[in-house]
């Protein structure tokens, strides 16, 4: 990876998050303080490791809409497994986990197997999973105590807690295995043009089902972050996640039809998201002008995006042809 | 026909070219109530005619004159608003709609937005009528019709526009032999009617029984137009073939190492029919035929991209046969094809030059999952220079690169694979001479090298100058096998067309 391909890629990202926190900073007085930032970043981890997967699975041309019901039943796993089983705290979290990634791996089975569109089999998992959630909760707020808190609890010095550090690594793992691996690359190939990929000799089925089931690990490490925070497992836990999730992706570049995409730009897309909404309840937004803003930043993304796929392309094409 | 009746249609000069010309000075004209048939091998120009008179696709240069005037149809409703028609060889009715709602989708009667149902119920029965569909309900659904009664509700459809001309492309194709009957009825009755129609078939026996007058197309040229009573089949296919000589390309002497792949009694319905061959190592087999032979789907059912109901194939002197259900067992096994739709079923458009290249090897510039760049930059251009293939750098997407360069991207795919069965599929397709050449080159480098080479072409010519065999595929069927001693393009196209001389046999 050289200089300039670091520059072109993640730059103007970078350029448009760090521009929010200067406007934010410049309307309000206390936004760039030790307190705002600290906050943002035990927010984001759960969001983060979330869209990690997410843009695996839209680089594949997939979606998955289960993600905020998967998060609430591995949550719930956690916190039956903690205060029913009486595990240890490293067991319940990996069964949390594990949940997670079977709910991914039941997604990613049925829609290959089956040639079910993913969008269809997420949106039955969307139900299911929140229904087994309540199940598993008895519909009850299961109250975990303090085994969690360290978790969400700033590390001294850093000023960030342990989950933004994990959240960090697991970005930079996803990008590398997207950017350096044969799998990454096949992942690409197969959301470019699978008949293609697939006349070429490589199996896809598998890769495609593995997607899906990392999509469900994840989900199930963001649960535990996510239940950290909380200090008890809801099963009303992220409801409409899903979206921002998808947004956060799609801001940060991953194209709905699959064969592009960067991990760490879906990665600052969540900064993005996180950082208009903490500025905007500081400049004193209500509820209801956030979401209008942050439905407006999504659509300017992608509008970007479009562009930069469209005008601009023709714009270098003419460029280099001479015609210009 | 005593007297000729006057012209409806007269085409001058018309020409049309895609990437390479397709239409050449072509000239043409259609008298009132008169069947003329437009004849020729795959890509000698009738689609595309039948294009620029419906106004699918623009011309370059001509004249065209529509009953005296010069007709110019901008898009395909400009041309139906003046009386000129198609039925297109695919079906394109609607599963969903009712029949009546087919025949008017353009046209549906309407008072004030809502569908007058039972002005459509009059207007679609008379429409039906017409072509003796009496049995047809009208507001029953398309889907529950056979696909012959479809193709008869398109042409209904076609005819309720109140056309002047109408052109029909392979209106038999999902024929059977009754529905084949009534369609000439009415082809008969329309005629009488004083409608001009353009026959566009394979099928010479109904062109001998229906056409009154037939038009032979070669490489955009207009040949020949002939009375259907006064002109013989030899004559027809003669004239198709042409009797231009192939040049020969150089290294052709046959160097025979043992078998190289043998299929037996490949079924691979409905294109696909008991179809068995073999070639040697260090042959290149041209496999010749009309499009809708069965050629490229011969080629992907040995591949495993598409299922077949029996046959076996093995490779080199194997006598067990190799179990291939997938393109990744047929790639295990050496076999690599290059699809005959190079953008849709061979590249990543968008993707770069390396990629694309590398994508069946990718396992061998990688260690333990990481990719080497540096060992797939190499291999990439190594095997790029190999082909001549010119571009800007291996990051380059291969979308901005020519159509001859996109296709040696996936040739180069296959070499780097060291597969020692590849199947072409139209390799040189939309591409101009000077890359043809380095293609026809690279093909014959492979075949010294003592690969086992299988080519589909349409371009007959091509095959007779790169082939050391030709076999011909008709109807699914193996029609005929050449050698350089005894094909011409004569017994080719006549071999090409010998399963489709007789419509009863087929029907039975």
């Amino acid at each position: 990876m050289n200089y300039k391909r670091w520059f072109t890629d993640y730059a103007p990202m970078i350029l448009i998050w760090l521009g929010l926190v200067l406007l934010f900073g410049i309307l309000s007085d206390n936004f760039v303080t030790s307190r705002t930032l600290a906050t943002l970043a035990s927010q984001v981890p759960p969001l983060a490791i979330i869209a990690c997967g997410m843009t695996l699975v839209l680089i594949i041309a997939g979606i998955d809409l289960s993600v905020g019901s998967t998060l609430a039943l591995a949550s719930a796993m956690l916190g039956v497994a903690l205060v029913d089983w009486e595990f240890p705290l490293i067991l319940a979290i990996v069964v949390a986990v594990i949940t997670g990634g079977l709910t991914g791996l039941f997604n990613g089975a049925i829609s290959v197997y089956l040639r079910i569109p993913s969008f269809i089999v997420t949106l039955g998992t969307l139900e299911i999973a929140r229904g087994l959630a309540y199940l598993a909760t008895d519909s009850q707020t299961k109250y975990l105590g303090v085994a969690l808190e360290p978790m969400a609890r700033p590390l001294p010095g850093l000023g960030v807690p342990i989950s933004f550090l994990i959240a960090v690594v697991v970005i930079i793992i996803g990008q590398f295995i997207l950017t350096r691996t044969t799998y990454g690359r096949y992942l690409i190939a197969i959301g470019t043009n699978e008949s293609a990929v697939r006349l070429a000799g490589v199996p896809t089925a598998r890769k495609k089902i593995s997607v899906f089931a990392i999509t469900g690990l994840l989900t199930g490490l963001a649960a535990v972050f996510f239940t950290s925070r909380l200090g008890s497992a809801d099963p009303n836990a992220g409801v409409g996640m899903e979206l921002s999730a998808i947004a956060a992706v799609v801001i940060g570049g991953t194209s709905l039809m699959g064969g592009r995409g960067s991990i760490i730009n879906s990665f600052i897309g969540v900064l993005i998201i996180a950082t208009l909404g903490a500025g905007l309840a500081q400049i004193g937004a209500s509820e209801p002008s956030k979401r209008v803003v942050t439905g407006l930043v999504i659509v300017l993304a992608v509008t970007i995006d479009a562009l930069r796929g469209g005008f601009f392309q023709k714009l270098k094409m003419r460029f280099k042809t001479g015609t210009l | 026909m005593s007297e000729p009746l006057p012209s409806v249609l007269t085409v001058n000069r018309l020409n049309k070219a895609y990437n390479v010309p397709v239409l050449k000075d072509f000239d043409f004209d259609l008298r009132k109530g008169e069947v003329h048939a437009l004849i020729g091998s795959n890509g000698a120009g009738k689609s595309t005619f039948a294009k620029i008179l419906t106004g699918l696709t623009p011309r370059n240069s001509g004249e065209i004159l529509f009953q005296g005037t010069p007709f110019k149809p901008s898009n395909k409703q400009e041309a139906s608003a003046a009386g000129i028609n198609m039925v297109l060889q695919e079906l394109n009715v609607i599963p969903t709609l009712t029949v009546g709602e087919n025949l008017f989708l353009h046209t549906l009667p309407h008072h004030k937005g809502i569908i007058a149902r039972k002005e459509l119920h009059q207007l679609s029965k008379q429409a039906l009528t017409r072509l003796g569909l009496n049995e047809l309900n009208p507001d029953q659904l398309a889907d529950t019709l056979g696909v012959g009664q479809q193709q008869l509700v398109e042409i209904a459809g076609a005819l309720a526009q109140n056309s002047s001309i109408l052109i029909l492309d392979e209106p038999t194709a999902a024929l059977t032999g009754p529905e084949i009957e009534r369609l000439f009825e009415n082809i008969q009755r329309l005629r009488e009617e004083g409608v001009a129609m353009i026959y566009i078939s394979h099928r010479m026996d109904e062109i001998f029984r229906i056409a009154d007058r037939v038009t032979v197309l070669r490489d955009g040229h207009r040949i020949n137009t002939h009375d259907t009573d006064g002109v013989s089949m030899d004559t027809l296919v003669h004239e198709m073939a042409g009797d231009e000589l192939a040049e020969r390309h150089p290294h052709l002497e046959i160097q025979h190492r043992g078998p190289g792949l043998t299929v037996k009694n490949l079924t691979a319905k409905p294109a696909v029919n008991d179809v068995s061959f073999s070639v040697q190592k260090g042959e290149i087999l041209g496999i010749a035929g009309l499009i809708g032979a069965g050629r490229t789907e011969t080629l992907r059912a040995i591949f495993g991209a598409d299922p077949k109901q029996s046959g076996t194939v093995f490779i080199g002197d194997e006598t067990t046969p190799l179990s291939i259900s997938s393109p990744t067992d047929a790639v295990k096994a050496g076999i690599g094809l290059i699809p005959e739709d190079r953008k849709q079923d061979g590249l990543l458009l968008n993707k770069s030059v390396s990629l694309n290249t590398t994508l069946s090897t990718l396992e061998r510039f990688s260690k333990s999952g990481l990719i080497d760049h540096r060992k797939e930059f190499d291999a990439t251009v190594a095997t790029t220079d190999k082909l001549e293939l010119k571009y800007d750098s291996v990051e380059q997407s291969v979308d901005e690169l020519s159509g001859g360069n996109q296709q040696k991207v996936v040739m180069g795919r296959w070499l780097l694979c060291d597969s020692p069965v590849l199947l072409f599929d139209e390799p040189t397709r939309g591409i101009d001479v000077a890359a043809k050449e380095t293609i026809y080159n690279a093909l014959d480098q492979l075949a010294r090298e003592g690969k086992t080479l299988v080519v589909v072409s349409s371009d007959l010519l091509e095959l007779m100058s790169i082939s050391h065999r030709i076999l011909v595929m008709s109807a699914g069927k193996i029609a005929g096998e050449f050698t350089p001693d005894d094909w011409s393009q004569e017994a080719i196209t006549a071999a090409a067309f010998s399963e489709y001389i007789s419509t009863h046999e087929r029907a039975q």
